[in-house]
């Protein structure tokens, strides 16, 4: 079930060391790189409909066409390593585990859109994988891998590591372009048209770890290796993280439309203590959540889950037994999203505020049925009165969850 | 009277950096980082001394350093116990560890002891969620957190 494009080198013995990690077949891209044009480079990625890996899964290559040809204004790669949405915990495999992969994703991408400086924006927290990672960078500026000549060829490319401080929203591409510019991570209005994001007021693509580790395989073998996994709209594979109570949490890299109950059932082993399941949110905390009785048809792909009214998301698969209550989920859920809007738009900093508010005051045994419809009604004016899409997710959570387990709220009441 | 100035080992860091950045506000953060790690905390003094640095005013950088959750803007114990409290963690118990490790510190959340060694947080998501629940010691995290784990640990750090 598990396929190994991106986690190939994970079991390796210190493969995220320079010497370890070429006689394991990295760097071998970019001498099939520099013979493309960096056209090529994002026709390959195009036709192999790669899509981003961090949440909004959308298509590699088309943001790629977004920067503009022969401008005079430089262009930036920002590699998004701020992970921080509950139940995921992906992109640290490969920082931890193979960082010389996603460099080397970062020189193939970099090239095709023509940046000679990639940041790699890494949250605060993960002190252990950013110096993981600044050895590997550090290697490979001695290796003449990096700097101004990447292996001889006329190509100059700079990777900074930039820290991030504690901050959910700046995993939010606009929002982390704010703080990458010494702000608050406040998100950006979204422009009317397609563009491409705005470094410095400089052309720039940000793209998720995990997204940009994918693309030196496509390099290797074309984009037709690729599709071969996955389905017909979402090709590939993706690093599922499976976390709460199965067995054997962890990631596993699988194609797209695997099934739900295989993930959970054979390679998870099954729920903790033989317990039955309750309920599932498949894509990370920000998306609906899934009853046991609603799992059966599910495959981990963006066009099902979004058919069976949730999201694919990160692929962070938070799995919960039958004594979880659910009112507790949502409370721990809403402090998180209250705790973490970043105040910038008042419907969201007040709106998450109340509803964690009201949901105390049900766990307390204080609730009425009147409560419901006022967090319905919070929903309302939080869903898309707002910059980003930070509140509609939390309206769609508060939704989902009383829609899906309303007797259980229901039985708190007095 | 301004009493902060960077160390040697960070005045070079910060000229290094800006060579790395295509505006040098970009800096907001990295100065904070390097006086947290030179201070512990960041104090006013030290806002001002980086709003001269990045030629901007004082309040810019207060605003951006009170944004974010992991600058300390007032002293902290030596050793800072992040306890993730968010839904995988809590799932996997969190909650009776946070009990614990009060008791057995005799603060609360968000307090630090009276001996100055240990400040306790409640943190949300540290992205450890297959190894939950999770804490970090200052920089370092301690995965498949136990009651038994966290007395050793407490064990080894009031020596």
């Amino acid at each position: 079930m598990m396929v190994k494009l991106v986690s190939k080198n994970f079991d390796i013995p210190e493969a995220y060391t320079l010497c370890v990690a070429r006689e394991n077949g990295r760097y071998a891209s970019l001498e099939k790189l520099f013979k493309m044009s960096p056209d090529e480079v994002t026709t390959e990625v195009e036709k192999s409909g790669l899509r981003g890996k961090g949440g909004g899964g959308a298509h590699t290559g088309d943001k790629w066409r977004l920067i503009p040809k022969n401008g005079d204004k430089p262009v930036y790669l920002v590699i998004n390593a701020d992970e921080g949405e509950p139940g995921t915990f992906k992109d640290r495999q490969i920082l931890e585990f193979d960082p010389h992969l996603l460099i080397e994703g970062i020189i193939c991408s970099s090239y095709a859109i023509g940046a000679h400086h990639a940041y790699v924006y890494i949250r605060g927290e993960y002190v252990f994988w950013m110096n993981r990672l600044q050895e590997a960078i550090n290697e490979a500026y001695e290796a003449g891998i990096l700097g101004e000549t990447i292996l001889g060829n006329n190509y100059a490319l700079h990777v900074t590591i930039h820290k991030g401080a504690g901050a959910y929203i700046c995993g939010e591409k606009t929002a982390l372009l704010e703080s990458l510019e010494g702000k608050r991570g406040h998100p950006r209005l979204k422009p009317k048209g397609k563009e491409p994001e705005w470094f410095f007021g400089n052309p720039t693509v940000v793209n998720n770890v995990e997204t940009i580790a994918s693309v030196p395989y496509i390099i290797n073998e074309g984009y037709g290796a690729y599709q071969m996994y996955g389905t017909k709209e979402s090709p590939g594979t993706m690093l599922f993280g499976v976390s709460g109570h199965v067995e054997h949490p962890g990631v596993y890299e699988l194609p797209y439309g695997t099934s739900m109950k295989e993930v959970i059932y054979d390679l998870c082993g099954g729920i903790k203590n033989g317990k039955k399941l309750k309920a599932i949110i498949p894509g990370g905390s920000s998306v609906q959540i899934l009853k046991a009785d609603e799992i059966d048809d599910i495959t981990l792909d963006y066009e099902n889950l979004k058919a069976h009214g949730s999201a694919l998301g990160t692929g962070g698969i938070i799995v919960m037994d039958e004594d979880v209550s659910i009112p507790e989920v949502m409370k721990n859920l809403f402090e998180f999203y209250h705790h973490e809007s970043c105040g910038q738009c008042t419907p969201c900093r007040e709106g998450t505020g109340w509803v964690d508010r009201i949901l105390a005051k049900i766990l307390a045994g204080k609730g009425t049925k009147e409560d419901f419809d006022t967090i319905l009604d919070a929903c309302d004016m939080l869903n898309g009165k707002t910059i980003c899409v930070f509140a509609p997710s939390v309206a769609f959570i508060a939704q989902s969850y009383l829609k899906k387990f309303r007797e259980e709220f229901e039985a708190l009441l007095h | 009277m301004n009493t902060f100035s960077f160390n040697h080992a960070n005045e070079e860091k910060f000229s290094d950096l800006l060579e790395r950045y295509p505006d040098k506000n970009s800096l907001m953060l990295p100065s904070l980082w390097m006086v947290q790690y030179q201070e512990g905390w960041i104090s006013l003094d030290a806002m001002q001394y980086i709003a001269k640095k990045l030629e901007c005013s004082a309040m810019d950088v207060y605003s951006v350093a009170s944004f974010y959750t992991m600058f300390n803007l007032q002293p902290i114990g030596t050793y800072h116990l992040q306890l993730c409290k968010t839904l995988s963690c809590m799932l996997a118990g969190s909650k009776t560890l946070q009990e614990h490790l009060q008791e057995r510190l005799g603060i609360r959340a968000g307090e630090t002891s009276k001996d100055g060694k240990f400040t306790l947080s409640l943190v949300e998501c540290l992205g450890s969620c297959g190894t939950s629940p999770c804490m970090r010691l200052n920089d370092d995290y301690i995965e498949n957190l136990t009651i038994e784990k966290l007395d050793a640990l407490l064990e080894e750090l009031s020596k």
